[in-house]
C-alpha cells in the first residue's frame, strides 16, 4: 500500500518540477490563462484527453462494466461521438473568435456585460460541481487503497486541494496542460498494460475470452448466477431505462462542447487549424481509452469477479483490483497511483477554468467594464479565485464526507453544459438575429431547469431502503421526475428560452455585428496569436 | 472607427508644391495620406466585414463547410441515438448473437468509434480544402483592404 504512495509522491514531486519551469515562463495574461497559445496540436490533444478522462471515466466505467456488463459498455460510448460535436461545431469558430473564455464568443456581439454575468455563473457551476465530485472521489479513494497507511478522507481531499492551487497559482495554464498531458499519458499507458495482462490470461484468445464474458457467474443474495454480460439491460431497465440512457447521450452528445474546462484547452493552441488538429488526436486517445475498457471492465468482471469485488471496496475498486490480481502489488500500486494523478489533473484544469472565467469574465468586463485598472490585474484576481474556488471545494467535499452520493454532480455538469452553454455558443455563432436578451434567457433557462429538475429526480428524491447508509437520498419521498439525467427534457428547454428570449425584441446592433463574427469565426482573420516567449 | 466621416472628395490640395512627403499639416490633397501620416485611428484599418461576407469566395468556402457539417453532425447524431433506442426497444434483435458469445448489440457499440474515427478523418480531408478555400478569402481580403488603403471606397 505504501508503494502506491510512494509512486503517487513520485508524480506529486515531476509535476512540482514543471510547476516551478512553467512558473519562470509564466508573465502576462495572455501566458497564464492560455500558455502564450504555444501548445503543439498533439500535446493539446493529449491534455483535452486528459482534462476529460476523469477518475470516473478509468475507475467508475471500469466497474460499471465489470457489474453490469455490456450497458456500461454502451454508457461509454457516447463519451467518444460527443466530440464530434467539439471537432465540427465549436473548435475552430471559438479559437478563431475567442480569447480566453467561451463567454468571449458570446460577448463578441451581444451585450456583453449581461451575457459574461451569466456565462461566468454558469461556468462556475459547472467547474465547482464536477470539482466536488472529483474530491469526494479522490477522498474516497485513498480511503479505500492506502486503508493502512494513516491518511484519512480529509488529508487527501485537503492534499488534492492544495496541490491543484499550487499547479493553478504559480504555474498558469503551461503547468496545468503539462500535468494532464503527462497523466494523460500514465493513463493511457496503465490501460494498455492492464488490456494486455487481461489478453495474455485468456491466452491472446479473443475467442476465449468473449467466452468467458458470455458465462459470467456471481452471486446474488447467497444465489449462484450465471449471465451473458453481452446482454443488454442488466443497469437499463424499464420502464425508463432507455430514455434515461438517449437523455444521458444528450447530455453528453451537446454537453462536452460546453464544458468550460474542455473549451480554455482550445485557447492555448496557436491556431484554429492546430484546434481542429488536436481535437483529432483527443479522440484518437479517448476512443481506444473506452474501447479498452473492454478489457478492464469484462476482465474485472470474468478474472477477479464481482463477489470478490464487492466484499474489497465496491463497483470503483474493479480496474486496481484486476490489476493487482494481474500484476501482483507493484501494478496495483501503480494503477492506484494513475487514479490519483487523474483526479488530480482534472481538478487542475477545473480550477483554471473557473478562476479564467471569473477574472476575464466576471471581474474584468462585467465589473470593470472591460478595462484593467492596472497592468496585470486579471491575472492576480485569477489567482486570488484559484484559491478561493480550491478552498470552497475542499470544504463541500470534506463537509459531504467520503460516503456522499456524488455521481449525480458529474451528471449535473453536464446537463448544465449542454442545456445553458450549448445553445447559446450555437445560436451565437450561426443565428443573426440572436440577441442579449436571447443569450441570457436561454443560459439561464438551460442552467435552472438542469438544477431543477435533478433536484426532484431520482438521484435527490427517493425512498431509501430500510437499513441503507450509503448513497442515502437527500429528499425522502418519491421522485417526481423519474430520470437521472435531465437532459432529454432541459436541453430543449434551454434552445426553447434562447430562442423566445430572442424573439420578445430585436437588437439591430447584434445583428450588425453578425458579419463580423461570422468572417473571424470562419477565417480566423484578427484572431490572437502566439505569443514568442 | 471607419473612414466613412471624411468627405467623399478630397478638396483641391492647398499645401504648396515645395511641401514634402512627410509634410504633417495637409490642407487638403489630391494624393491620399502617406502611410506614415496616418493618425493611429486612420491606419487601424477595420476590415469591412459586410464586403467580405459579399465576396463569392467567402460564399462558397461557408457553404463548403455547412455542406460537410450538416449532413455529418445528421449522421452521427443518427447512428448515435440508434444504439440506445434500438437497445432499449428492441432487445431481442440486439441479443442475438453473432460469433460465438459476441452479439449484435456489441459489434453495433463498437462500430460507434469507427464511425466516430471516420467522420473525424473524413473532416480532417475536407478541412484541407476548406483552409485553402480560407487563404483565398484572406488574401483578397487583404488585397481589397491594400486597395482602400489608397482610394477611399
Amino acid at each position: 500500500m505504501t508503494m502506491a504512495l510512494a509512486m503517487f509522491l513520485f508524480f506529486v514531486g515531476i509535476t512540482l518540477l514543471i510547476t516551478y519551469w512553467a512558473a519562470r515562463r509564466t508573465s502576462g495574461a495572455s501566458a497564464f490563462f492560455a500558455a502564450n497559445r504555444q501548445i503543439k496540436g498533439w500535446q493539446n490533444g493529449f491534455a483535452v484527453a486528459g482534462d476529460y478522462m476523469s477518475a470516473a471515466s478509468f475507475l467508475g466505467i471500469a466497474g460499471i462494466i465489470a457489474f453490469q456488463g455490456y450497458d456500461g459498455f454502451m454508457y461509454s460510448v457516447g463519451w467518444l461521438v460527443a466530440y464530434l460535436t467539439v471537432l465540427l461545431i465549436v473548435a475552430e469558430p471559438l479559437r478563431n473568435a475567442g480569447k480566453y473564455t467561451m463567454a468571449d464568443v458570446l460577448a463578441y456581439r451581444l451585450n456583453a456585460r449581461p451575457v459574461r454575468a451569466m456565462a461566468s455563473l454558469s461556468t462556475i457551476t459547472v467547474s465547482i460541481f464536477y470539482m466536488i465530485a472529483q474530491m469526494v472521489g479522490a477522498g474516497a479513494l485513498v480511503a479505500l487503497l492506502l486503508k493502512n497507511s494513516g491518511i484519512s478522507y480529509r488529508t487527501a481531499v485537503i492534499g488534492v486541494g492544495v496541490l491543484m492551487i499550487v499547479y493553478v497559482v504559480f504555474g498558469g495554464m503551461l503547468a496545468t496542460t503539462w500535468v494532464q498531458i503527462i497523466k494523460a499519458m500514465l493513463l493511457m499507458g496503465g490501460t494498455i498494460l492492464l488490456s494486455i495482462l487481461v489478453l495474455a490470461h485468456f491466452g491472446f484468445s479473443f475467442t476465449n475470452f468473449f467466452n468467458a464474458i458470455g458465462h459470467v457467474v456471481y452471486h446474488d443474495k447467497g444465489v449462484e448466477v450465471v449471465k451473458d454480460f453481452l446482454q443488454p439491460g442488466l443497469r437499463f431497465k424499464p420502464p425508463y431505462g432507455a430514455l434515461d440512457l438517449i437523455s444521458l447521450g444528450m447530455a453528453l452528445i451537446f454537453g462536452t462542447a460546453g464544458l468550460p474546462h474542455i473549451l480554455v484547452r482550445f485557447y492555448t493552441v496557436p491556431d484554429a487549424k492546430t484546434a481542429r488538429i488536436s481535437v483529432v488526436w483527443a479522440m484518437g486517445l479517448i476512443g481506444t481509452f473506452y474501447i479498452l475498457t473492454t478489457f478492464l471492465g469484462f476482465g474485472a468482471a470474468t478474472i477477479v469477479g464481482r463477489d470478490k469485488i464487492a466484499t474489497s471496496g465496491g463497483t470503483n475498486m474493479s480496474a486496481p483490483l484486476l490489476a493487482q490480481s494481474l500484476g501482483g502489488d507493484f501494478f496495483f500500486a501503480f494503477i492506484a497511483a494513475i487514479a490519483f494523478a487523474t483526479i488530480l489533473a482534472v481538478v487542475a484544469g477545473l480550477t483554471i477554468s473557473a478562476s479564467t472565467s471569473f477574472a476575464h469574465d466576471f471581474y474584468t468586463n462585467v465589473i470593470h467594464r472591460g478595462t484593467e485598472r492596472k497592468p496585470g490585474e486579471e491575472v492576480r484576481v485569477a489567482r486570488v479565485t484559484a484559491f478561493v474556488v480550491g478552498a470552497v471545494a475542499m470544504a463541500i467535499a470534506i463537509l459531504l464526507g467520503p460516503n456522499a452520493n456524488v455521481a449525480f454532480l458529474v451528471a449535473l455538469a453536464f446537463a448544465v453544459a449542454a442545456s445553458a452553454n450549448l445553445p447559446v455558443i450555437v445560436l451565437s455563432l450561426f443565428w443573426k438575429r440572436f440577441t442579449t436578451r436571447g443569450a441570457v434567457c436561454g443560459l439561464g433557462t438551460g442552467l435552472v431547469a438542469s438544477i431543477l429538475l435533478i433536484i426532484i429526480g431520482p438521484s435527490i428524491m427517493g425512498i431509501d431502503a430500510p437499513g441503507a447508509t450509503a448513497a442515502a437520498h437527500l429528499i425522502q419521498s418519491r421522485p417526481i421526475f423519474p430520470l437521472e439525467n435531465p437532459g432529454i427534457l432541459s436541453i430543449p428547454l434551454g434552445f426553447v428560452g434562447a430562442i423566445l428570449g430572442t424573439l420578445l425584441a430585436r437588437e439591430p446592433a447584434a445583428a450588425a455585428k453578425y458579419d463580423e463574427l461570422l468572417v473571424r469565426a470562419s477565417t480566423g482573420i484578427g484572431a490572437e496569436k502566439a505569443n514568442g516567449l | 472607427m471607419t473612414r466613412d466621416d471624411k468627405p467623399e472628395t478630397p478638396i483641391e490640395d492647398l499645401t504648396p508644391e515645395v511641401g514634402a512627403a512627410t509634410d504633417v499639416a495637409p490642407l487638403g490633397r489630391a494624393e491620399p495620406k502617406p502611410a506614415h501620416e496616418l493618425t493611429a485611428a486612420e491606419d487601424s484599418q477595420p476590415v469591412d466585414w459586410s464586403r467580405v461576407t459579399q465576396m463569392p469566395e467567402f460564399r462558397a468556402m461557408v457553404r463548403a463547410k455547412l455542406r460537410f457539417i450538416i449532413p455529418a453532425v445528421i449522421v452521427f447524431v443518427v447512428y448515435y441515438f440508434a444504439l440506445p433506442v434500438l437497445v432499449g426497444y428492441a432487445p431481442g434483435l440486439m441479443s442475438k448473437r453473432v460469433i460465438g458469445a459476441v452479439n449484435i448489440a456489441y459489434l453495433f457499440a463498437l462500430s460507434q468509434f469507427f464511425m466516430a474515427w471516420i467522420i473525424a478523418a473524413l473532416y480532417l480531408r475536407a478541412a484541407a480544402k476548406f483552409d485553402k478555400m480560407e487563404h483565398a478569402v484572406i488574401e483578397k481580403a487583404e488585397s481589397e483592404l491594400g486597395s482602400q488603403r489608397g482610394n477611399k471606397k
